[in-house]
């Protein structure tokens, strides 16, 4: 009976009728609309949540499963390891989204049925799905790391690379630290999430320590040959205002670590060993986009068309984020998820209505990075769909980087993270 | 026959006109909209930073995104994201941008 009575949603939404219409009938229990489950709910998930939300008037019936109970963001999230902002600027509450009618499931997605169309959460319970949505981010490559894949080698080898409890725990031990030690930072191989986020991370710690343990240092151990985001920027923070205490050293790739004497090993260069050690591993899909069988890239990464970021191998599931295999020149970033979750978004609303995705869709990158606590760069990218080669495409002569670190800048940054985060969650 | 030829030119050009029509996503300007909600707020209604869009006329809005695609603008950032939307997808924002309610 539920069944019948969807697929004559479907059909009405397919004839055209207005979206006040349904809204009427959607709010009638028997009636729910197309039954559409997001897995994670951080910048890309929370965001196709809202817009499908928004864009139907409410009358999607929406589950969203998130394993945390709150929203920790990455961005803006080295501020706390200076020691400028607290994790209290970083959080922010679901209940937004549960005021759009969103149901927020504080749960784990075990598995995917992609031929039934269900999620599996915890105590058996199957959740069915029209369209599912996976941005479950990254999960780490513990095992690409000798000595790291112990629980207990991870809890003093930090990555801080998910924002939460370990941001706060990174803090910690740079607080502990004693004045004079040294703080490194591993940097795992391109693609990885955030490009410039090691950098500006660098920057931050920095920043405490020029004002907190004069005499330390920040070493930063780079698995690229090159520093691979707002380059001239950050040389120029280095060998400005931070000159003497952050030291850069590329073409370290890492293949171990001492976690009891927090030694850092390398495939070519010499051993480190740090006061601090802070490692971002190699990174891939979360584990549910493999389970769900839309890993598709180098064992690593999901494939998806461009024009509706549904996957290329499963049909009815969509990936956002850092979990896909991105479009040349697309960073993995938080904004660029929040993008995505959009042409997302529109392209399962058509889908419902049984019209083909916007065949034009644009995105765009802006990504601030903190020099100080109130100082800032960017980088900014504009991506227009290109039909011929069916991916996106950065346009010529746009985008670019700022001339140098600035206030106005710093003030357009705390800008950005306001409004991403209401346009994210709320 | 010379009627007939004309007629079946006019019926080409329609039927093109439709075709063009169809290719252009019926919600093409709230797409495009979304993406600049990044930094200027759901539906252009700014939480603070960058300004608010919403209200602002088709015309003002339009001439601001062409001055930071042209450069005669200066802005930090602007200046090089306007740069990458074409002059067809700046009205349609605009338009659209301009028909909400503040």
């Amino acid at each position: 009976m539920a069944k019948m009575q969807r697929r004559d949603f479907l059909k009405a939404l397919g004839a055209g009728l207005s979206v006040s219409a349904l809204g009427a009938c959607a709010t009638s229990q028997s009636m729910r609309g197309p039954r559409v489950v997001v897995v994670g709910a951080g910048y890309g998930g929370a965001t196709v949540a809202k817009y499908l939300s928004l864009w139907s008037n409410g009358t999607l019936d929406i589950t969203l499963i998130e394993a945390g109970s709150s929203f920790v963001s990455c961005p803006m999230s080295n501020l706390v390891l200076g020691g400028s902002k607290d994790m209290s600027f970083i959080t922010n509450s679901y209940d937004g989204l549960v005021k759009r009618g969103i149901k927020l499931r504080y749960d784990t997605a075990q598995a995917v049925d992609p031929v039934r169309g269900t999620v599996r959460i915890s105590n058996q319970v199957d959740l069915p799905y029209d369209r599912l949505v996976l941005s479950p981010g990254i999960d780490f490559m513990f095992d690409q790391v000798q000595g790291l894949s112990s629980a207990e080698a991870q809890s003093k080898v930090l990555h801080s690379w998910k924002a939460g409890p370990q941001t706060l725990a990174l803090r910690r031990q740079l607080e502990a630290m004693p004045d004079g030690g040294v703080y490194a930072i591993s940097i795992p191989r391109m693609p990885y999430r955030c490009p410039p986020g090691p950098y500006e991370r660098a920057c931050q710690v920095a920043w405490y320590f020029k004002r907190a343990k004069p005499r330390s240092k920040v070493l930063i151990l780079d698995g690229n040959e090159d520093v691979v985001s707002k380059k001239g920027l950050f040389m120029k923070a280095w060998n400005g205002d931070y000159k003497g205490i952050i030291e850069y050293l590329p073409n370290h790739v890492l293949t171990g670590v001492d976690a009891a004497t927090l030694t850092a090993k390398f495939e070519t260069a010499n051993d480190v060993k740090a006061n601090v050690l802070n490692v971002i591993p190699p990174q891939r899909a979360g584990a549910i986009a493999a389970q769900a069988g839309v890993v598709t890239a180098n064992n690593r990464w999901c494939e998806v068309d461009f024009l509706s970021y549904e996957s290329i191998k499963v049909p009815k599931i969509h990936v956002l984020g850092d979990a896909t295999q991105g479009a040349p020149a697309m960073p993995k970033s938080g904004h660029m998820a929040n993008q995505q979750a959009k042409v997302a978004a529109a392209a399962i609303l058509n889908a419902f209505a049984g019209k083909a995705p916007n065949p034009a869709p644009v995105v765009n990158n802006t990504c601030y990075s903190m020099i100080t606590d109130l100082d800032a760069v960017h980088v900014a990218s504009v991506h227009q769909y290109d039909p011929v080669k069916k991916t996106f495409l950065a346009v010529p002569g746009s985008g670019g980087v700022s001339p140098g670190p600035t206030a106005i800048e710093g003030d357009f940054a705390f800008g950005w993270a306001k409004n991403i985060w209401a346009d994210t969650l709320t | 026959m010379r009627m007939t030829t004309v007629a079946v030119s006019a019926l080409f050009a329609l039927t093109a006109g439709t075709a063009s029509a169809q290719a252009q996503d019926p919600n093409l300007a709230r797409d495009i909209a979304a993406t600049c909600a990044n930094c200027h707020g759901t539906n252009g209604v700014s939480k603070g930073g960058a300004a608010t869009l919403t209200g602002q006329s088709k015309t003002e809005l339009v001439r601001k995104m062409q001055g930071f695609k042209t450069g005669r603008t200066p802005a930090t950032i602007m200046v090089q994201l306007a740069k990458g939307y074409t002059d067809a997808q700046i009205d349609l924002v605009a338009g659209w941008f301009a028909a909400q309610k503040p």
